[in-house]
């Protein structure tokens, strides 16, 4: 017991998680309560102008895509990438402000709440976080009447577990950022092309193979788009030479697994930050 | 209200860094009810140490247990009881005063009410209660620094670890710090504190351990050390030669220091030797003051400026 040669013991091994997470989680909802009627302005907002200057002005042009209007084919891609945007920035510019400038988690770990709890309070939150946005523009979706599926509930756990995969996407990089500014890279790097090109505004079936098949083995977007289609207008395309069933399949597991692979390594990552 | 008990024991604690050895073997005890001081130079390993005692840092060798529970694997516990007041601000500013107050008492699962409770009671002692719905940026340096103070109470430590609690504080702030830790010493909590001013740790300590480059090099009663190391008496004057030449003629057995364009003149004499020095001077103007902690630790640990 007096020798002890390995400086951070527990390291490598699975995040150890009691619920003491949830008091994390409620910290960031109790402060973004504070503020709601502002923080939830971005996504009432965004898509009633994506709606209108994609789907009626550009609607007008493209008048639709595989028997569905341009304006509906959008609908479902506003709802993923709101997703997408709301978990990413809350674990990378919202998390990094908390640990770096505010110190917040060195504050919390010196309670009986350990590192791993800390970031696994704070990957639940942006997935929290994309769920809240995503049911905002789910219900400017509705207002527009573009709702044509009555599963379109579903699309809540689809966001929760989307935003997790982006929270712990996001929180790698957090992980790795020398200064907030490094942001910029996944930002410009990774986020904006899915934004693009992965099934959001211009399908990926018109896209060539090569890229098709790369949207789908690497961009997780395009899987919670697929799903987000199929929840709000029914329909799911053959994407990089596979079938509807077998896009829908692939994007599941893709999720899960993805998902359960970033939640861990970001927390492996962060301990790594943390613990000196 | 010092007991005999040991709370905190270090046993050749050592906390490397890559090839930085920040604490270097190191063996200390901390008894229930005392308030000890952490002395010393900035990098000397203060913060380090006390970080490995909260489970914040793990330990590199040598074993650390704290109420007989070792640190690298009852993280949970430890932290439980120990209250900890760091040295930078980390209150929340998304929050108001009291709410800083009531969501830190949340991560120890303190209930709603039981929380709230404490936090104003917390607020009264530290006399913050005006200010409980101001946000963190409305306060001020030495507010801010009670209520860091009063976040680490809210779990009832029986530990509590200020690491610099005056750094930066006007002398009304200190004041104000040192009354408040004199009443929790009072109620019987067990204090370590970090500290490089010597009078903090001569007015709250009742042991101070002298640590320098990772080591602890002195360990002891302020009062005692002074008289051990320095004497009653320092004398000063401004630097000079001649003076100096004659001191030392003077006074063979004395330990004379340099410090800057002042001779510091140290003797384990009762007073009055300097009185009759002072007499053989005429035209030199020298003082005598009482000598204090600072001298120890500037004898100690040389006076080279470490950043």
């Amino acid at each position: 017991m007096t020798e002890n040669s390995n400086p951070s013991p527990s390291v490598s091994r699975l995040p150890k998680l009691t619920y003491r997470v949830w008091t994390v989680w409620r910290r960031n909802l109790d402060v973004f309560m504070k503020t709601w009627h502002v923080n939830f302005m971005p996504s009432l907002i965004e898509p009633i102008l994506y709606l209108l200057a994609f789907g009626f002005g550009l609607g007008t042009f493209v008048t639709n895509i595989e028997g569905i209007k341009y304006i509906q084919w959008i609908a479902p891609g506003l709802v993923a990438i709101t997703v997408m945007y709301g978990a990413f920035f809350e674990c990378t510019y919202g998390s990094f402000v908390r640990m770096y400038f505010q110190r917040t988690f060195d504050a919390i770990i010196a309670t009986p709440i350990n590192v791993e709890e800390v970031i696994a309070g704070e990957l639940l939150w942006g997935a929290t976080r994309a769920t809240f946005n995503s049911a905002i523009v789910l219900a400017v979706v509705a207002a527009f009447g573009l709702i044509s599926t009555p599963w379109f509930l579903a699309i809540l756990p689809v966001a929760f577990f989307g935003g997790l995969l982006f929270a712990s996407l996001g929180m790698c990089f957090t992980a790795l950022a020398p200064n907030i500014d490094f942001f910029n890279y996944p930002t410009f790097l990774l986020i904006t092309p899915m934004f693009l090109i992965s099934n959001t505004f211009i399908p990926l079936a018109t896209f060539p193979s090569q890229l098709q098949t790369i949207a789908l083995a690497a961009l997780p977007l395009t899987h919670v788009a697929d799903l987000s289609r199929l929840l709000v207008v029914g329909k799911i395309e053959t994407l990089g030479g596979l079938g509807p069933e077998w896009v829908l399949l692939l994007a599941v597991f893709w999720i899960a697994i993805v998902t359960v692979v970033l939640f861990v390594l970001s927390i492996y990552l962060m301990k790594r930050k943390l613990i000196k | 209200m010092v007991s005999s008990e040991v709370l905190i024991k270090a046993q050749r604690l050592t906390k490397k860094f890559g090839n930085f050895t920040a604490v270097d073997h190191i063996d200390f005890e901390v008894y229930k009810g005392e308030c000890i001081g952490f002395l010393g130079p900035n990098g000397a390993g203060k913060t380090t140490t006390v970080r490995m005692i909260y489970c914040f840092s793990p330990v590199t060798e040598g074993e650390l247990t704290v109420a007989g529970m070792n640190v690298s694997t009852q993280s949970r516990e430890i932290k439980r009881m120990v209250g900890v007041a760091p040295q930078e601000d980390n209150l929340d500013p998304d929050f108001t005063v009291i709410k800083n107050l009531q969501v830190y008492a949340r991560y120890f699962d303190i209930p709603k009410a039981e929380a709230s409770k404490r936090a104003i009671e917390m607020l009264k002692f530290f006399q913050l209660e005006e200010k409980q719905t101001k946000s963190i940026d409305e306060l001020s340096t030495g507010m801010k620094r009670r209520l860091i103070i009063a976040r680490a109470l809210i779990n009832k430590p029986q530990i509590l670890l200020l690491d610099e609690p005056t750094t930066g504080l006007d002398p009304q702030g200190r004041h104000i710090v040192w009354d408040e830790i004199h009443s929790l010493i009072k109620q019987g909590v067990t204090i370590i504190l970090t500290t490089h001013y010597m009078d903090e740790a001569a007015a709250l300590c009742d042991r101070v351990l002298i640590i320098d480059n990772g080591k602890i090099i002195e360990t002891g009663v302020p009062q005692q050390l002074i008289k051990e190391h320095v004497g009653e008496d320092v004398l000063e004057v401004a630097f000079d030669e001649t003076v100096l030449k004659k001191l030392k003629e003077e006074l063979p057995e004395a330990h004379i220091e340099i410090f800057g364009d002042q001779i510091r003149v140290f003797i384990n004499q009762p007073h009055g030797v300097f009185e009759r020095i002072v007499k053989k001077f005429p035209g030199v103007n020298m003082t005598i003051r009482n000598a204090n902690l600072e001298d120890v630790f500037l004898k100690l640990t040389g006076r080279k400026l470490r950043e």
